[in-house]
């Protein structure tokens, strides 16, 4: 016995390999079954067995949710100017945005356009977790209220998807004003009797739980999403205690009276659309 | 804890003011001698020229500090919190408790008082003095229950119209599970929402530490001060440092590339006003520091209420929309990594020339 519990001996396994060509299959975070990348992408990037709501980027996002070739983008050339000439160590801010490939489409956390759900127009804000982690800063700040301005000026629904870890650290104050800025521009869409219907997803934390996502008129979230203000690994590294079972999930949201429904991927188009039906104008 | 007791109870000094300690007890000593030595209580020329260059070395120190100093200073043990705001600054004040809904959050102190000739709705973040009072305080991290008060009793300030002045100093919001229970994310959301638009004046003051969401909560108003030595940042710079070098003990390096201090949001145009601190910080004076920010109170308010409230509500939106405005074009980003060389585009120059223009129209 002693012999095997040498260190870095572990004993064959049995077990059949789980290692396979990059990007062709992959693992559900939720049920560990193995999947084929192009059956889950075909499903709404959905696990088909347990029905796990993968992450997904903005432009999958819009082309999931609007009627086909109906976007039209807004306020699509804007990018940060770091305002702090943030810098860490060998690293700068201004690298990092600059570091995105394609500097026209999906160039910051947030996609925002006038788009048709189901045939009903709407201003659409998608945001983008593969960009810093989606995170808010200037210029997520300032698309969102153009895309508000937008929505009042012609009088349609605004629908935003929200997918962020909170403000962006690298810009500071101005990340943090943006809370204050969207939610003063959400208050306006308020006082001109717009609707504004919120979708959260996994993830919505921090800043950006704290402002817009929190103030729509109806708010949906998606299956098991995390949603809360701070991040449950720093919950537990305040508080040292073992955080219930589905802590800050949607489910949780909407026990605690937060949340209004929740709304599987695959529904979401149409329950946005009976929603406009209710209360848009 | 009133003025006198803060004199009478010993100096707490921070890592970097090691010279001044020593100074200090110097001082102390000679003057022992010196009451024993003399019949006179006049100050012994030596004294004297200790304490020249005690102020001195006070004066180098607190002009030159690193943004981590100011940090530790705002977070200074004996820096004047709110309770003592609410005790020396404010008269006849009327403390109002509760959300009306769950409960009374001890973090934020909801009261009418007056200040000046000026009567207001004041809400400040309360650290607490002592240790049973800073448990009961949450070590002043506000659940939503407080933000909830805070909003109530604001709306009973615009139904009254009553100034709002709102005193912050929190670490941040509580990051616990039953403020998440609670909505603390919500609670801040809406506070964020009405705050923008409340049909009466607000002045925010950061009178200490500014933590990110939990500061804003309070603190959307028409005018925005930071105390000298205090800080407003969008995260702690330790968990900021945790973040970018995964060690908690790089936050110097963190405050330093936050901005975090009041000069620097001066600079970005985000407070209206850095509000000076005595010599040495406000815990080595609070007469004075209190003073200051009196002052800086009565003289907006007085022009404040001198607008009319559709000018300032308006004014309002328009300075929270017009930070961060001035985004630089996408396309900027693409000429600059090369990418923009196909032809019908904008030779580098022009574009940058375009983002320039862009960012000073913005600005003005």
């Amino acid at each position: 016995m002693a012999k095997n519990k040498k260190a870095g001996w572990d004993g064959f396994s049995l077990k059949p390999r789980k290692e396979m060509p990059e990007g062709l299959w992959l693992s559900c975070p939720s049920c560990k079954n193995m999947l084929y990348k192009k059956t889950v992408d075909e499903n709404l990037s959905v696990c088909p067995e347990c029905r796990h709501h993968f992450r997904i980027d903005g432009p999958t996002r819009v082309r999931q949710l609007v009627d086909e070739g109906s976007l039209e983008e807004l306020a699509q050339d804007l990018a940060s100017s770091d305002p702090l000439a943030f810098v860490w160590g060998e690293q700068a801010y201004k690298n990092r945005i600059k570091a995105d490939p394609d500097a026209n489409s999906a160039h910051e956390a947030v996609l925002v356009g006038k788009a048709f759900i189901r045939g009903r127009g709407v201003i659409l804000a998608a945001m983008d977790f593969s960009f810093l982690g989606g995170s808010m800063g200037m210029v997520v700040g300032e698309k969102f209220c153009r895309g508000v301005d937008r929505a009042i000026a012609e009088n349609l629904p605004l629908v935003v998807v929200s997918c962020s870890g909170g403000a962006r650290m690298h810009e500071g104050v101005v990340a943090l004003q943006q809370m204050a800025k969207t939610s003063a521009a959400l208050a306006r869409l308020d006082e001109a009797g717009g609707l504004y219907i919120s979708v959260l997803t996994d993830p919505t934390t921090g800043g950006v739980a704290a402002s817009f996502s929190m103030l729509g008129d109806v708010i949906i979230a998606e299956p098991k999403a995390l949603i809360g203000f701070t991040g449950p690994r720093v919950i537990q590294q305040t508080i040292k205690i073992e955080l219930p079972e589905g802590f800050q999930r949607a489910e949780f949201l909407v026990e605690h009276g937060f949340v209004d429904m929740i709304v599987e991927r695959k529904d979401l188009r149409s329950e946005i659309g009976r929603l406009i039906d209710y209360c848009g104008k | 804890m009133t003025i006198k007791d803060i004199k009478n109870t010993a100096l707490q000094y921070l890592p970097f003011e090691n010279e001044i300690a020593e100074l200090d007890r110097q001082i102390e000593e000679l003057r022992k001698q010196h009451l024993r030595d003399s019949l006179q209580g006049e100050a012994s020329p030596a004294i004297r020229a200790l304490q020249v260059k005690q102020t001195d070395l006070l004066q180098q120190i607190y002009t030159t500090m690193t943004p981590w100093q100011t940090v530790q200073v705002a977070r200074h043990p004996q820096r004047p919190i709110f309770s003592d705001y609410l005790k020396n600054m404010f008269k006849d004040v009327r403390i109002l408790h509760g959300d009306r809904c769950f409960g009374d959050d001890r973090a934020i102190v909801t009261a009418l008082g007056q200040i000046g000739r000026e009567k207001v709705m004041i809400i400040g973040q309360n650290k607490g003095k002592d240790i049973k009072e800073k448990i009961a305080c949450n070590f002043g991290c506000p659940n939503p229950e407080g933000y909830r008060k805070a909003l109530a009793k604001m709306k009973l300030a615009e139904k009254f119209g009553l100034p709002v002045v709102t005193l912050i100093d929190t670490p941040g919001a509580y990051p616990g599970v039953g403020a998440e229970e609670r909505g603390q994310a919500q609670a801040i959301a809406v506070n964020l929402m009405e705050m923008s638009r409340l049909r009466v004046p607000v002045v925010c003051v950061v009178i200490g530490e500014g933590g990110s969401g939990g500061a804003l909560g309070i603190g959307v108003g028409d005018r925005m001060a930071i105390l000298e030595h205090s800080y407003y940042s969008v995260i702690s710079p330790e968990g900021c440092a945790a973040i970018l070098w995964h060690d908690g003990t790089q936050a110097p390096r963190a405050a330093e590339a936050l901005k975090l201090t009041g000069r620097e949001l001066l600079k970005l145009k985000l407070v209206d006003a850095v509000i000076s601190e005595p010599l040495g910080g406000a815990h080595r004076n609070m007469h004075d520091t209190l003073y200051n920010v009196e002052q800086y109170i009565t003289k907006n308010l007085a022009q404040l209420k001198r607008t009319p409230i559709d000018t300032l509500v308006n004014a309002r939106y328009a300075r929270l929309r017009g930070i961060g405005a001035d985004c630089l074009p996408a396309s900027a980003f693409a000429a600059r990594r090369g990418k923009a060389k196909t032809p019908g585009r904008l030779p580098l120059k022009d574009k940058l020339a375009a983002a320039r223009d862009l960012s000073e129209t913005a600005a003005q």
